[in-house]
Parts: C-alpha cells; structure tokens; sequence
C-alpha cells in the first residue's frame, strides 16, 4: 500500500546524540572510519491524504518548529541517495506493535483530518567510507533486531503494510484415536505445544472417553493451561531423592515453612497473583517477582520490556486491584566483554543483551510512572545463551480488598490492549530449550510493549476498585486469554463469545485469539448490575473495555465465536488431569580443591581488582536510567551519599504521601556459589537479602520473602537434585530466620544447545524481601557520614573464599564456599537490627561479594571519606591469613559505623552476638589495611572509585565529561 | 485571606505524577482536584472554576512522536484561547518536566510575543537517554510572580527530552536577560553551567525553567514535587546528623516553596 513519507530532521546546526550513539554502537562493530551519523524520525501517512494535508500535519505535529526540519516525500517519489554515505533504514516488521503510529493518528483526528493507516521508521544517514554490505551487517546487530525489525539499505520503506489475509474460522478437529506415543509427541512438537508423551497419552485417553476428537483451540487450551511456565509441573512433581520419596516438592518444602510459621502479618500466600503481606491497619503491600528470560534472549528490548509490564499486570491484577509502587530487577549476563568469536551462533552478544534489557526495563517502567528502585546485576559466561531477567513490583491495596471470587452471571470484561498475533506460544516456548534456531523459529513468542496501552489500563482498573465494581481480576499473561478467563472459571465454568474480543487487526483464527499473548490487557468479573457503571468509568478513562461473555455455573468452559462452538472442556480435567510427574533426583558434589596460592603480594591491587569486578563493579549507568523518584515515596535512594554514587543496601519507600510508615525492599543472589555447592547459593541468597534488608533499616521479624528458580534442565536427575538440595538448605534457613515464602517463580529448562554443546546456567534462586517498617526516619544507608566515628564489624569470618571475587580475580573457584550458622545468623540480623533501631549507627553495609575489603571501600566512595581498619582485630573463627580476612565472603556479617560515644549503647544491643571495633573513618581520602600494626594495603579514594565506576561506564558517563 | 484556592491537576493518558503534585498542592495549602483531559475537552468552562492549572509530569501519550507533543496538540486545538484568556484573567500555570514540555509545545511559555507561538523546544539530552539525578538549581531574578530570585535547591531531574534550545542564541540569550529564565542548572560554585552532569541534559546557558511574559505561568524540567518532604531529599541523613534539618525531619523539602508560593499568589496575598 503507497504513503506519503515524512522525514524529520534534527536542525542541521544542533546536534544529533542518536547519530552520534548510532555512530559509536556502529564503531564498536568495527565501522570506526565513519565520520558522521545523523539521523531521521520517518512517518508514513495513507496516501488518500493530499499534498497540503501532509505539509500542514508534518509541520505542526510531526516535526519540531524550533528543533527540526522536515522533508515530505510523495508516495511515488524515490528519495535521493545522501552524498557520500549511505542511508540505513530501520521498520517494523508487519505485526510488530507500533504505539506510536496509533499516536500519529489521535493526533491526525485531533487536527480534523482523515485518520489514515500510519506507520513509523527511523533512517540512519551514515557519512563516512563504508561499503554497503558490511554496513548493512553491522546495522542489523547494532542498530535494530532481526526478529522484530527489518533493516533496508539505501532504501526508504516502500509502503504500508497490506491488510491481513482471510482467517480460517472453522472449528478444526485434531484426530488422536489412533495415532501411537511417538505420533503423539511429534505433533505436540511440531504444533508447539510442549507437553509431553504421558500428557498427549492423557489427553487422548480424556477424548476416548468422550467418544470425539478435541478441537485445535481445545488441545491448545490444555497446552496453555498444562504448561510448566503455568502449572509448575516438575516443582509440585513427586521426587526420589537420596533414598526418601518427595511429595509435591514445592508445598512439601517452600509451601510448608509458610505454613509452618503462620506468621500473623500474612494476608493471602500462593494462591493470589503475588504474596500479599499486612501494611497498617488499613491497607496491605503485595510482591511478586517473574523472569522473562527466553524472550529476553532473542529479543532483549521487546522481552524486558514485556517482562516488566506483565509484572505490573500481576499486582495490578492482585487481591480487587493493587496501585503499584515499586519494580525491582535483577540479570544475570554472560561478561559484557565476551569476545565476539566465542559467541555461539544463534546468541545475541551479552553486551547487546545487557544494553537492550536496560533499555526495555527502562522504556517500560519509566512511562508506567513506577519507581525501579532495587536490582543486582551478575555475570557468569554460563549466561551466554541465556541470560536471565527476574523482573518485580512491589504493590499496595486496602486490605479489605485483599480476597477476590467471581460469582455465578458475572460479566467476563476485558479490558486494554488489543488482541493481536503476537505473542502465540509463550507459554509453552518458555518450557523448552534455546537453540541455534530458537531466534527465527520462534519470534511469534517476542513482543514490543506499548505501556501507556497498560498505564491507561492501570488507571482504569484503580478507578473501578475504588468505586468496588467488579468481584475478581486477573491478568493476561501467559497463554493470553485460555489462561486468564480459564482460571478465573475454575470452579464456575464460563461461556465465552470470542467474535467480541478487539482485535488489533483482522485475520486472526479464533484459537489465535483465544491464546495470543498480547499485552496489556486484564480481565474482571462484574456484577451485571455494577457493568453499566465500570464501562463508564473505562470510557472517562479512555480504556477500551468490552464484554466477551459470562461465569456459568456449569462447571464447563466452552468457548464460541459467532455461535460456533470451539471448545467444550471439562474444569475439573482442564485443570485437574495433568498427569502428576514423577522424577528421580541425585546429587554428586563436584571434584574441587582449594587454589593454592603464595601470601598475596599487594593487597592494594587486589582491592582494586576486586573492586572493578563485574559483580561488585558501580551500577549507576543502569541506576540512573531507570526514574527512581517517581510516585515521591522514596525515602532510601539506589545510589546514596552526598554526591549520589555510592551502593545502596536496599529501597526504603515511603508509599502513603503524609505518613512515614515504610516498606524495606532488598534481594540476595549468588549464581557463583552454586558451582560449587547449590545448598550454599541458596542459603547465601536468603542471608544476603536479609542482610542487606537489615542494614537499611529492616525489620527482619516482620519479612516476607520470595523464592525465584531460575536452573538448567530438570529433566537430568542431577540438576534435579541440585534443586532439591538448594531447596532443602533454603528452607531450613528461612524456618529459622522466621520469613515467611508469600510468592515465588520457577523457570526450569535455562540450557543452550549449540551444535554438540550444551550450555547450562548455574542453578540459581533470587530471594526478594520486603520488610514493613513503622519509620523511614529511622533508616540509613551504606555511606560513611563522620570522620572519627568507629567501625564495628559483627559476625564471625572463617577461611571461606570458595566462589569468592577475590578467587575469582585470581582465576580460581574453590572449593570452601561460604555457609550460613543459621542460629548466629538469625541472632546476627535481630541484634544488629536492635542497634540500628536504637539509632547507634550512622551507617551500614553488609559484606557480600568481595567481602569486607569491598565493604569499607563502597562505604568510603558513597561518603566521600576514607577508613583505617585493623585486620587483626577482625573476630575469626579460623587462623587466616590478613588477605583472607579482607576478602572473605563468611555469611552474616555487617559493618556498621557507630559515633564513639555510642559504642557502650550499640555493645548493650549486640550482647548476643560476636563482634570488634575493628577501625575509624577518616578525614583523609584513604583506604589503609593494616595487619601486625603495619599498613599493608593503603589505596586512595580516588583510584578506588575509578576503578570501581570504569567497567559498566558504557558511554562515558561516569569517568568522563558525558557522552560526546 | 481567601478560601483556599483551588488548583486543577490535570490528568490524561500517560501523566503520571498527578498523585504527588496534588499532594505537594494539598500541603501547601491549596485546594487541587483532579480533572481528566476527557472530561476537560468535553466541559472546557470547567477549567474557569480554578484559580490555577497544573500540569504534572509523566509520558503524555506516551510521548510518541516527542514530548508532549500529542497532548500539546489536542490541548491547543480543543482548548488554546480558553487556555489564553485563563491566564491573562490573572490565573496561574505550572506545568512540571512533561508538563513543562506540553507548555512548551502549547507555546504558552515564554510567549514573548504574546500569542501562542511555539518559540522553544525541549529535544533530547545530549546523552542520548532518559536519566534520573539530583540537580542544584539557582532561581532567577525573573518576571514570575510566584518564584523568589537566589535560592539554590536541590531537585531531582528525570527526563530523556530536556534539553531547552530556541531558534538561535540570540533568542536563548534573551531568555535570561528578559527575565525568562526562571531556573537554571548551577555548578558546585553556583554558576549557570553546560556542564554534565550538573547540567543533565546540555541545555545552553544552564537553562532549566521559564516563566512567561506575564510571569504567571511556570514551567521546569526538574521535579519540585518529588522534593517537597524533608525525607525526599537524598542524603537528608547526614544533614540530619549536622543539625541541618529537625531530627523528626518535619521542615519542608527544596521543592516546596513553589507549592507554597503557588499556593500563596493564587489565594490572591499579596
């Protein structure tokens, strides 16, 4: 289809930083001979619009009066090449959500004009010595995504996309009577289904029984509702392990240290969309926290992103509808300076995954008006092929609200985006593995998101609950629809007529719309006397909101579109007969020694190595993309002291404007540890979270904790028993610490095949807490505030570097990875809590990775002030030697700055505890390291922070004068 | 002293600060309600009940297309001469960071001429992306009635598209000479600077904020409403220490006078 083409400029004086940012993503290809890129914004309108209804809407709307200039080509015009250079054009592919070509056409109507078909590009005017071949090379890796974007040479696009062609709208029958096991599970997998041999078996035993075939949208329904990704087949699966038969693994464990603590601040665990925990008297917080770690892979910007908004929708979609108030994100990549020969074909470059997931979290999470408040970042090579994205929110909702049940005659009301194409077969993509050609194959599983679509549904929503209009509310996520009205219809049944659904564009079969993973869409149960009023209140919001059927009570969930029938399952088989699975589960610890190193030799250099580690490197560049003031409840910032650049412990939000009650968010993760042991990695991931949460200001007795599984393939006994026994360690803990688990996520089958190669992640568990607190005012955080105040180290440190940063600088792993005492742990979190309560510290941090060499010198850079410590008089439970005291990685251990005439007061609140005053803060910008009364590494502040502030200081930000 | 006046905060798809620009409002002493463009374009004689207009921050429409741009538009079309005669019937106007850019695009600031006319533009930061960091900004000596010259507040900025630019540097000059420039980015020593990153976004002369030819219309980049509470702003422990702020932290944030301020000009005190 022809259209005009608009190209806007950036003012041929002014400058062009997404030139130059193209220039150097260009550069950093191998294109460094290019003297110039400038850029252009492209906008294709119908071409029923005339010459001067173009030039009218170009000027006033599409480009800047002050900023820009804009050119207009007609639509059967060839644009002129740029004189020597070349022109990348950048455009999405057909079907690719586009919000802001919906954008030019409000405005088009706005204006009064004809509201035509639109479309966006974005053109790259490459200046310089380059061939076109090797430019358009580097311009699909650097400027754009395959997958979701098309990238012309010398070309502008010729046109608009076409209507879509005719949808088959029969009801098709999917014959199973006589096929075998092996016929079976071929068609699961060519058809994308991903349930196994038994499951197949079980589907068409159901079907025998009936006497009929199931219908295409009936064994896609069952697909979507049977997947791992919603049914979490292997943790609720029976384990053999070690000699003992586990029952439903996950409530016989995590399920169970909840139920087992029946702590009383506990609202609704497991059974909502996230974990809700009590507030004040009046209102509860939820969180949850989900991975989006397969889309994230091939399409980082679009998968984030999503994963982002689709966390958002749970809390939204939790208890009658919670306001959102915080994210928090956590990835893992493969080193950002991976060289690109030992990248596997099919990856995408972790630098490239680790930009492109930034960018999404950020242009997700930013417009929602959301503070991103909390997040770690850790690298391991064993993310090459997955990477992985936990993404959170953290929400908050009247208590009274907190329950939810849809009623016979409801009203199903969606509500939202539209429905499109994208995003079929996400569900069951996320349960098997990457490989070489996952990229191409299933890109119909990759989105964009279009947030203000969801910001208008949030508002919507919230407007509803306030005015109590509906009785239930879920989220589509994965597997769209089926899943959504299919749980909410669990008990009830619900007739669905699927013709009313909006859909983005025609040619969509039925089932495709019943399981498509658009975004930003919710569904609600609504009193048929309550309808009239919530529609009005979607309109005065601008949210298209429509009916598409009814809560039954028959117990059936049958599905129509234009009378026919397409589906008619059975609740109780839909959602009852997947076949329970069985597994066998060992465990054989790896063959590792201890690395046998000489005394260190500079433990200056080695701080300084530690520092400008991945893992313990300065996150600001990612920090100060992300808006962290938004919704002005922040009361302890991500980056803290007097120049904002130093490591913050945990968020600490104030959510309810005019009172100064307070919510503590943190995390703990370590994927190293798990090499070595997983039971280690799982322990260490709940004490670093709660020690982090503590030495903002936490409470630990009143924390709830979540528990994120991200491992490599549980079908192999080993990484199946791995599981287990992180599992077991992790819930021994939390029973002992008294933190509750209110939510959680597994994402089980994170492996790579390329070629002969299997690329496994490290096994790993995110633990989330969040802690309410009655006042923020009694928070701190880890910068160092007054020369002269004393160091108090609390906590035992032993011989235990195993998986440490310190090996690791030196190419080692280990073996003496760290434990958790859990009984001087826990006494550890609940006195230095009592200290910081009693407001005897000033500051504090807790040691993790890099140990207490790494502590002392991030308090440092975040106060501005250096440190004088004593390593002599670090209590230790083993002889060490004074290196290994500066970079030991021992658990449950926290520093803590004290003014000297509190010292008697903080040593009455730590009676329990062991604990030294083990140094001084400094006027001077120092670090010194003394042993046997003799400096042995004294480095100064400046170098530290340099060092430390280089590695992820992608544009030059942090360590130069800005970006140009 | 009059009533408590009351304030319109202006909500539409993609604002998403309204919550805690009416909060700020409701504190300093105003009486602000929410009113949704929709509702707005429908009833435009609504907005004749205010005594000012306020336009909170976020990504109106998704900031497709640029800044504000769309919301601008529909604004301008549906509602520009109602918009004109509120403020020269002596209302006020605040619009923050997206706000600022709708005002901007709206050409209701500066308005040097007089008529609606877009003079500036707010295009994006010479960093190429979004950023969030605390700013020091210095109030000018500037024709806006509600901003008091030679106070140095700490505010935090958020924003992609800040950068402030005219159509020359005669123009962008005369911002500043002709009392304009209501705001400005200063450095450590307290100088207008280009620099980043006390200057976030690259804006020539450090510009940051303008008000217009009336002085009752007020527009900046960075957040006052994220900084009206002692506890927003960072760092407060260590002031707190040195006995800068009460212990129980109850002073007001650096963002509060222009609620206060706002509040008090449009309850009609002298």
């Amino acid at each position: 289809m022809q259209a005009w083409r608009v190209d806007v400029l950036v003012r041929e004086d002014q400058p062009d930083p997404a030139g130059d940012a193209a220039r150097r993503a260009l550069a950093a290809e191998g294109l460094t001979a290019l003297q110039q890129v400038r850029t252009r914004r492209g906008y294709l309108l119908g071409a029923e619009l005339n010459e001067s209804q173009v030039r009218e809407f170009a000027t006033a709307v599409l480009g800047d009066p002050i900023g820009d200039e804009v050119v207009i080509h007609a639509p059967d015009a060839t644009p002129k090449p740029v004189a020597g250079g070349h022109t990348i054009t950048v455009t999405p592919r057909p079907g690719v959500t586009d919000p802001v070509a919906h954008s030019v056409q409000k405005a088009l109507g706005d204006m009064g004009l004809p509201v035509v078909a639109t479309g966006t590009y974005r053109a790259f005017d490459v200046h310089g010595d380059v061939g076109l071949e090797p430019l358009q090379n580097a311009a699909r890796r650097a400027l754009a995504n395959d997958v979701v974007q098309e990238v012309l040479a010398d070309a502008l696009p010729a046109g608009l996309p076409g209507a879509g062609g005719q949808p088959d709208l029969s009801v098709q029958h999917m014959p199973l009577a006589e096929l075998d096991g092996d016929a079976l599970e071929k068609l699961s997998q060519d058809g994308g289904l991903a349930l196994d041999r038994t499951e197949m078996l079980a589907i068409q035993e159901h079907y025998a029984e009936l006497g009929r075939d199931p219908t295409r949208m009936e064994l896609e329904t069952l697909a979507q509702t049977w997947s791992e990704h919603c049914k979490h087949k292997t943790l609720t699966g029976n384990v053999t392990f070690e000699g003992r038969r586990i029952e439903n693994l996950l409530k016989s464990t995590i399920a169970n240290v909840t139920n087992t603590l029946q702590r009383d601040f506990c609202v609704s665990v497991f059974v909502d969309n996230a974990g809700i925990i009590e507030f004040d008297d009046e209102d509860s917080v939820c969180i949850k926290v989900e991975t989006h770690n397969r889309p994230s892979a091939i399409e980082p910007f679009g998968g984030a992103g999503t994963g982002v908004g689709g966390v958002i929708r749970d809390v939204l979609g939790t208890g009658l509808g919670a306001r959102p108030i915080a994210n928090t994100d956590v990835f893992c990549f493969a080193p950002p300076d991976t060289p690109a020969a030992e990248v596997p074909q099919g990856c995408l470059h972790p630098r490239h995954v680790f930009e492109g997931v930034v960018a999404g979290v950020r242009d997700y999470g930013n417009p929602m008006g959301i503070p991103t408040v909390n997040g770690s970042v850790h690298f391991d090579e064993h993310f090459i092929g997955n990477p992985l994205v936990y993404v959170g929110n953290v929400g908050i909702l009247p208590t009274a609200r907190a329950h939810k049940e849809p009623n016979k005659d409801d009203v199903i009301v969606a509500l939202g985006g539209r429905t499109g194409r994208d995003g079929i077969h996400g569900a069951t993509f996320s349960s098997l593995e990457l490989h070489t050609e996952s990229e191409m194959q299933s890109s119909g599983a990759v989105q964009i998101g279009d947030p203000i679509t969801e910001r208008i549904a949030m508002d919507a929503v919230l407007a509803c609950a306030e005015e109590d209009l509906f009785s239930a509310i879920t989220d589509c996520g994965a597997g769209g629809f089926s899943s959504a009205i299919g749980e909410m219809a669990e008990e009830l049944g619900a007739e669905v007529e699927l013709e009313h659904a909006p859909l983005k564009y025609q040619g969509l079969a039925p089932w495709e719309i019943w399981i498509s993973e658009a975004q930003e869409r919710m569904v609600l149960a609504v009193p048929p006397d309550k309808l009239e009023r919530l529609l009005e209140v979607c309109a005065a919001e601008a949210c298209e909101a429509t009916v598409l059927g009814r809560f039954t009570g028959t117990g059936r969930l049958v599905i129509k579109y234009r009378g026919e029938v397409h589906a008619d399952l059975d609740s109780h088989f839909l959602h009852d007969g997947v076949p329970k699975r069985e597994h066998e589960a060992i465990y054989t610890p790896p063959d590792l020694e201890e690395p046998d190193l000489p005394p260190e030799s500079d433990c200056g250099a080695a701080l300084l190595d530690v520092l400008s580690d991945y893992g313990v490197c300065s996150k600001e560049w990612i920090i100060r993309q992300y808006d962290h003031e938004v919704q002005a409840g922040s009361a302890g910032k991500p980056l803290c002291g007097p120049d904002e650049d130093g490591p913050a412990n945990a968020a600490v939000i104030a959510p309810k404007l005019g009172s100064h009650r307070g919510v503590v968010l943190s995390n703990g993760l370590n994927p190293r540890y798990s090499r070595i042991d997983p039971a280690a990695m799982a322990e260490c991931a709940l004490d670093e979270a709660m020690r982090n949460l503590v030495a903002a200001g936490g409470d630990p007795d009143y924390t709830a904790v979540l528990d994120n599984y991200c491992w490599g393939n549980t079908r192999d006994p080993q990484a199946l028993g791995e599981l287990v026994r992180a599992t077991e360690a992790l819930c021994a803990l939390a029973t002992t610490y008294r933190t509750p688990f209110v939510s959680g996520k597994d994402s089980l089958h994170n492996e790579f095949r390329a070629g002969d190669r299997t690329i496994r992640i490290p096994g790993c568990i995110l633990v989330s807490a969040l802690s309410v607190i009655p006042d923020v005012r009694r928070t701190l955080t880890s910068a160092f505030v007054q020369p002269g105040s004393k160091l108090v180290l609390v906590g035992l440190t032993k011989d235990e570097l195993g998986g440490s940063v310190y090996y690791k600088t030196k190419g080692h792993l280990g073996r003496n990875v760290p434990r958790v005492d859990h009984a001087l742990g826990h006494d550890v979190l609940v006195a230095c809590h009592r200290a910081i309560n009693a407001r005897c510290a000033l500051s504090a941090h807790d040691l993790s990775e890099g140990g207490l060499g790494a502590a002392v010198a991030e308090m440092a850079i975040g106060g501005g002030i250096g440190a004088r410590i004593d390593l002599d008089a670090v209590r230790t439970a083993d002889e060490i030697s004074p290196e290994r005291v500066m970079f030991s990685e021992s658990q449950s251990r926290l520093l803590l700055e004290v003014p000297a005439n509190r010292i008697d007061d903080l040593a009455a609140n730590l009676h329990e505890v062991p604990f030294a005053v083990i140094g001084e803060v400094l006027e001077s910008a120092d670090l010194v390291f003394e042993a046997a009364g003799k400096a042995i590494a004294t480095v100064a502040l400046a170098d530290a922070k340099r060092r430390w502030r280089e590695p992820l200081d992608f544009d030059g930000t942090l360590t130069g004068g800005g970006a140009r | 002293m009059n009533a408590d006046p009351k304030m319109l905060v202006l909500r539409a798809p993609g604002i998403n600060c309204e919550r805690e620009t009416y909060h700020a409002l409701e504190l300093a002493g105003g009486a602000p309600e929410f009113v949704h463009i929709k509702q707005l374009l429908q009833k435009p004689e609504e907005l004749d009940r205010f005594q000012a207009l306020c336009v909170p921050g976020g990504f109106a429409y998704g900031d497709d297309i640029s800044s504000g741009r769309v919301l601008a538009q529909e604004m301008k079309h549906r509602l520009g001469d109602r918009l004109l005669r509120f403020v020269d019937d002596g209302k006020f106007v605040l619009g923050i960071c997206n706000g600022f850019q709708v005002l901007v695009r709206l050409g209701l600031l500066p308005r040097s001429q007089g008529r609606l006319l877009e003079e500036v533009t707010l295009t994006h930061n010479l960093s190429n992306h979004y950023e969030c960091r605390w700013v020091t900004l210095q109030t000018q000596p500037s024709r806006c009635a509600f901003l008091p010259a030679g106070l140095t507040l700490r505010w935090p900025a958020a924003h992609g598209e800040g950068r402030l630019i005219a159509k020359d540097a005669a123009f962008q000059q005369m911002l500043c000479d002709e009392g304009f420039a209501a705001l400005r980015y200063v450095d450590n020593a307290g100088n207008p600077t280009e620099q980043y990153p006390d200057n976030p976004n690259g804006a020539p002369l450090g510009i940051a904020g303008l008000t217009d030819t009336t002085g009752r219309v007020l527009g900046m980049m960075p957040h006052p409403d994220r900084a009206y509470l002692s506890h927003h702003m960072p760092d407060w422990r260590r002031r707190r220490h040195q006995g800068d702020v009460p212990d129980n932290l109850d002073s007001d944030g650096d963002g509060m006078v222009v609620f206060r301020e706002l509040v008090r000009v449009a309850r009609g005190d002298a």
